[in-house]
């Protein structure tokens, strides 16, 4: 673990070289550890696959300071459990109609649509980091036998819940964008709604699961085709 | 409420409080006005809360008409401001009456002009801010920039008496600037030849600035990364892609990325690149974040110490 400049109010704590899910549960303890000690400086924090940014308040504190309390909050994480962080599941209508990549990602891969969609289901997923956009959690890592490079030409409009892959990472669109993933299914849960409380489902370090639904159960649950 | 009515919106005027904190777990970046030294300035000389509303006009082209007495004072890039058709003076406070008609013009120097009225406007928060931001569709009015027709809500709140800026405190926003810049992040990995090269090179503004990123041209500067995980983004960083060419990410940027950094902009100097044009010319100077936290420390003092005089 290091602990680097960022910015005149930012440092940023490197927990690994590489993610992985114990780093990641490491990362949400660190957040939690540093807003349980000394929330009073903290201005934002910006969780992320194998890093932290913390930005503190220049009026409240000093570089010298933050160091030290820095230092003493990342005390103690290398015995943090990697099962650590909600599991949350994800209805997902898969189709060819709702997931227009498939049939390219099954070919990919020499194996079935039927498979893809068994194979994007069986695994825990962890919420290494949200950006992007609001509400745009990137999941990680899908199987390598369903992992696919972006499209070369991104699409100018993914629908609000497209449920997507790019190389080992899948997420769910948070609104309509446009989008360079390939899309795979869609999700009928909004995963950024500013007028609810919470505002998303999920946060980074929550264990991630989906889940097919059928055509009506997507549609019962208010999904749009 | 009564407050202001939008006659000609300008190119981008947008309504602002200090930033959107907190919120980057959701992937919400920060916003905020692009020169908080100009928007600060608006507020105190009115007695505002510091994090009062007020509007960001870029470039210039607004016309608003009011539907209250109130008081208001215009800071930031030298435009030229009408009530009513008469010429107005900047960074002073002045007041206005129900039915005169105040135009803000195009900068002539500088680029982005703060409008602010008695009290602030009066705009519901989202996630604990006013401030709006395009891209994210969030703040201000149903998170768009100001429209002809729009209403800006505000009190009827005159000042007793009005106040100006002294003219030696008033910024200047002069075409070339020195950026100073607290080096870390991936810092390392420019090796000495391209440090010397950053840092000892005049670089331009390109016309690819926006309140995202100011893209810059000038000496390509490489690192030896290949590829690198996607981490989080603080004000004023130096993205350097595989072009060679900096990026300064500005209030907007994107919460996370996965381009290298060579240090930060400190946010003094990133209010003034604000007011910067394409063509026009920067240079970077690094310095250490204690120096960095000083520089902060001082102009927060000399802030605090300087008052609004009567005018």
């Amino acid at each position: 673990m290091r602990i680097e400049i960022a910015g005149q109010n930012a440092f940023i704590i490197y927990f690994a070289e590489q993610t992985s899910a114990a780093v990641s549960a490491q990362i949400q303890a660190a957040v939690d550890n540093i807003l349980a000690s000394m929330r009073e400086v903290i201005v934002d924090l910006v969780p992320s696959y194998a890093s932290l940014l913390v930005i503190f308040d220049l009026d409240r504190s000093d570089p010298f300071a933050m160091r030290r309390q820095l230092r003493a909050a990342l005390t103690g994480l290398d015995g943090v459990e990697s099962g650590a962080g909600n599991l949350v599941t994800l209805p997902v209508y898969y189709s060819l109609e709702s997931g227009p990549d498939l049939e390219v990602i099954a070919e990919r891969g020499a194996i079935s649509v039927e498979q893809v969609i068994e194979i994007h289901q069986q695994q825990e997923y962890r919420v290494y980091a949200i950006g992007f956009a609001p509400g745009f959690a990137y999941l990680g890592e899908v199987d390598e036998r369903i992992a696919a490079p972006r499209l070369a030409t991104p699409r100018q409009k993914v629908p609000r819940g497209a449920v997507a892959i790019a190389d080992r990472q899948t997420a769910v669109y948070p609104a309509v964008s446009p989008g360079g993933w390939n899309l795979i299914g869609l999700c009928p849960q909004r995963m950024f709604d500013p007028n609810a409380e919470p505002s998303m489902p999920v946060k980074v370090g929550d264990r991630i699961r989906f889940s097919a639904i059928d055509r009506e159960q997507f549609l019962a649950q208010g999904g749009e085709l | 409420m009564s407050g202001f009515s939008v006659r000609q919106p300008g190119l981008l005027s947008l309504l602002h409080d200090r930033g959107r904190y907190g919120a980057h777990k959701l992937g919400l970046t920060t916003g905020g006005p692009l020169d908080f030294v100009a928007f600060d300035w608006a507020n105190r000389l009115l007695g505002n809360d510091a994090n009062a509303t007020c509007l960001e006009v870029s470039f210039g082209g607004l016309a608003l008409q009011a539907e209250l007495d109130t008081s208001f004072v215009i800071t930031g890039a030298s435009a030229p401001c009408r009530l009513n058709g008469k010429p107005l003076e900047q960074w002073r406070t002045t007041d206005i009456k129900a039915g005169d008609r105040l135009e803000i013009g195009f900068a002539t120097s500088g680029t982005r002009v703060y409008l602010a009225v008695s009290g602030g406007f009066d705009i519901a928060p989202s996630f604990g801010s006013s401030s709006t931001v395009l891209r994210e569709k969030i703040g201000g009015l149903k998170g768009d920039k100001l429209q002809a027709g729009d209403h800006l809500p505000c009190a009827a709140r005159r000042l007793p008496k009005a106040l100006c800026l002294p003219a030696a405190e008033r910024p200047d926003y002069a075409s070339e600037v020195t950026l100073r810049v607290v080096t870390g992040y991936q810092q390392a990995a420019f090796n000495a030849t391209q440090q010397w090269r950053f840092f000892n090179s005049e670089y331009r503004l390109t016309d690819r600035c926006d309140r995202m990123g100011f893209r810059l041209e000038g000496e390509n500067v490489h690192s030896d990364i290949v590829g690198m995980l996607s981490e989080g983004i603080c004000l004023g960083a130096i993205q350097i892609p595989a072009d060679g060419q900096p990026i300064v990410l500005m209030n907007d940027r994107q919460t996370i990325g996965g381009y290298p950094k060579i240090g930060s902009v400190i946010a003094l100097d990133t209010a003034r690149l604000a007011q910067l044009s394409p063509g026009d010319k920067v240079r970077f100077e690094a310095i250490s974040i204690e120096q960095a936290h000083n520089i902060h420390t001082l102009a927060r003092a000399r802030f605090l110490r300087c008052e609004p005089q009567p005018c």
